[in-house]
């Protein structure tokens, strides 16, 4: 048969009525071939080509995979967040013994393999493990645990360091006012919340892009655990480089435009503020 | 029969602050060495030197922000009230969150733990005190130098507290920002407020204070009324007149 792109091959796959070769691991109707053929096409242009094509014909299979993507991480992180941001924030401002140890501990965690994160977690959830009853592994609840444990360290330890700094400039001052340490700690989040939003977007390009940890605890099962990453990982592992790659730009687009919608949330809730505050005035 | 003092006179001699022989370390640099002072209710107390003499560190000491490393830093009950003396703090630059210039000074007062209906009313207040009513929703950053010492007068004086604590509040504003400013102290001050003002601007100290203490390298060098210290500075040790001196030729 004739591939899509034009090499002549025996493949294995049945076209789909478009024309296109159906290829098993993630069931997206592919226009090239996985053969070591079409693999040596795998261009950058081919892959942005083929990026293109997939978000505009709405596959639903990716899709489906992208929203399962976003929605993981999107969890975690705010998991993450609210343990790391309180954490960040209590270590910013609490001082006893050990404290520069535990400082240290959390800096280290930052490079925290994310295939770490997911043996422990396997261990943690696999049937012989603590949390073995509650049937987590292989669900998408592992994997949003297994990314709130890489995320939290590094919200943790960011914000702790933005909190720091914060309180050098005004931290006497909140206290003159009356606030304990904490308090005073909390309210610099509020102070520096453009900053926090960042280190949130921070953590979720780590959890998104993560592959390791996912893949353990999720078990990359087709329609049940299966993300980006580790749909990227298996056309990878089958040669499919363009495809993997496409994919790779249909993430990254995700991010993009996650990206681009919390700025113009964030915008609009400014001018949203001022309005509101004038119409108090 | 016993005769009981008038309350402005026991007021006026009542112990709200009291340091002995205290001193603050911040690692290696001591930052005051072995400090008495007494502050009094209704005090108007200028704290002068040079830069490094160790002004905001013995303010911080007072107001509690810092603890002594040796010695004492008693803080005393208002009598009769019976409640401990609150005290609020301004700064040379002021902190001011990424909030509405009402929010800002509404702040302080959710802190404390007032009612909403209660603090939107002292904040209104605050605000029309310091003649920034009309600015109430614009972000307190993007006010200039002048306004935005002025909203943290406005901060700490929605508080109420019986003790404020100025760093050279004036220090980089204009002119007539400074003017406004010093007008609203003075009125903060014959409201009944105690006062400690650091300052090494001794046109400033003359025209705010009651008291002035001279601090030298972390050490307190002389506390006279104010009259005693400016117009008879023959009498004073060799450093705070060198201090005067040099002051002098600026003024």
């Amino acid at each position: 048969m004739q591939s899509s792109c034009g090499v002549t091959q025996d493949c294995a796959l049945q076209p789909s009525p478009a024309g296109y070769v159906v290829c098993t691991g993630l069931h997206i109707a592919s226009p090239i071939a996985a053969s070591p053929e079409c693999a040596q096409m795998s261009t950058l242009l081919d892959s942005a080509q083929l990026a293109t094509q997939l978000v505009w014909q709405g596959d639903a299979e990716l899709w489906r995979i992208v929203g399962l993507s976003v929605r993981v991480s999107l969890m975690a992180c705010v998991l993450g967040g609210v343990l790391g941001l309180a954490l960040g924030a209590w270590l910013a401002v609490a001082r006893f013994p050990g404290w520069r140890g535990v400082i240290w501990v959390l800096n280290t965690l930052l490079a925290l393999p994310s295939v770490v994160v997911g043996l422990l977690v396997y261990l943690l959830l696999s049937r012989a493990g603590p949390l073995g009853a509650y049937g987590l592994l292989f669900t998408p609840t592992a994997m949003v645990f297994a990314q709130s444990v890489l995320v939290t360290p590094l919200i943790a330890a960011l914000t702790r360091r933005l909190v720091q700094d914060a309180l050098a400039e005004g931290g006497d001052q909140l206290r003159s006012l009356g606030a304990s340490p904490y308090a005073a700690a909390l309210l610099m989040l509020l102070h520096e919340r453009r900053a926090v939003l960042t280190i949130g977007l921070t953590a979720f390009g780590r959890a998104v892009s993560e592959v390791g940890a996912v893949m353990i605890v999720g078990g990359n099962i087709n329609g049940v655990t299966r993300v980006m990453t580790t749909a990227i990982a298996l056309e990878t592992s089958k040669g499919d480089l363009a495809l993997a790659l496409a994919l790779g730009a249909v993430l990254l687009g995700v991010v993009a435009l996650l990206n681009l919608a919390v700025a113009v949330l964030h915008g609009a809730a400014q001018a949203a503020g001022q309005r509101r505050e004038a119409w108090v005035a | 029969m016993t005769r009981v003092p008038p309350v402005a006179m026991v007021q006026a001699t009542q112990q709200l602050v009291s340091l002995q022989h205290a001193s603050v370390r911040f690692g290696a640099v001591t930052a005051l060495h072995g400090i008495d002072l007494t502050l009094h209710r209704g005090d108007r107390l200028a704290l002068v030197g040079a830069n490094g003499s160790g002004k905001t560190t013995l303010l911080r000491l007072l107001h509690g922000l810092v603890l002594p490393s040796e010695g004492q830093c008693g803080h005393h009950a208002l009598q009769p009230e019976g409640r401990p003396a609150t005290g609020a703090m301004l700064f040379q630059r002021p902190f001011l969150l990424r909030l509405s210039t009402r929010r800002n000074v509404s702040l302080g007062l959710w802190l404390r733990g007032l009612p909403r209906a209660e603090r939107a009313a002292a904040t209104e207040r605050a605000l029309h005190r310091v003649g920034l009513a009309a600015l109430a929703a614009r972000p307190a950053r993007e006010l200039s130098g002048g306004q935005q010492q002025r909203l943290a007068l406005a901060r700490a004086w929605a508080l109420r507290p019986d003790i404020l604590f100025l760093d050279e509040p004036t220090a980089s504003l204009d002119p007539s920002a400074k003017r406004e400013v010093e007008q609203l102290i003075e009125d903060f001050a014959n409201e009944g407020m105690t006062v400690v003002l650091a300052t090494h601007n001794l046109g400033q100290a003359k025209r705010l204070a009651q008291r002035v203490a001279y601090l030298e390298g972390g050490r307190l060098v002389v506390e006279r009324p104010v009259s005693e210290f400016f117009n008879h500075s023959e009498t004073l040790p060799l450093e705070a007149q060198q201090f005067l001196k040099g002051e002098m030729v600026w003024a």
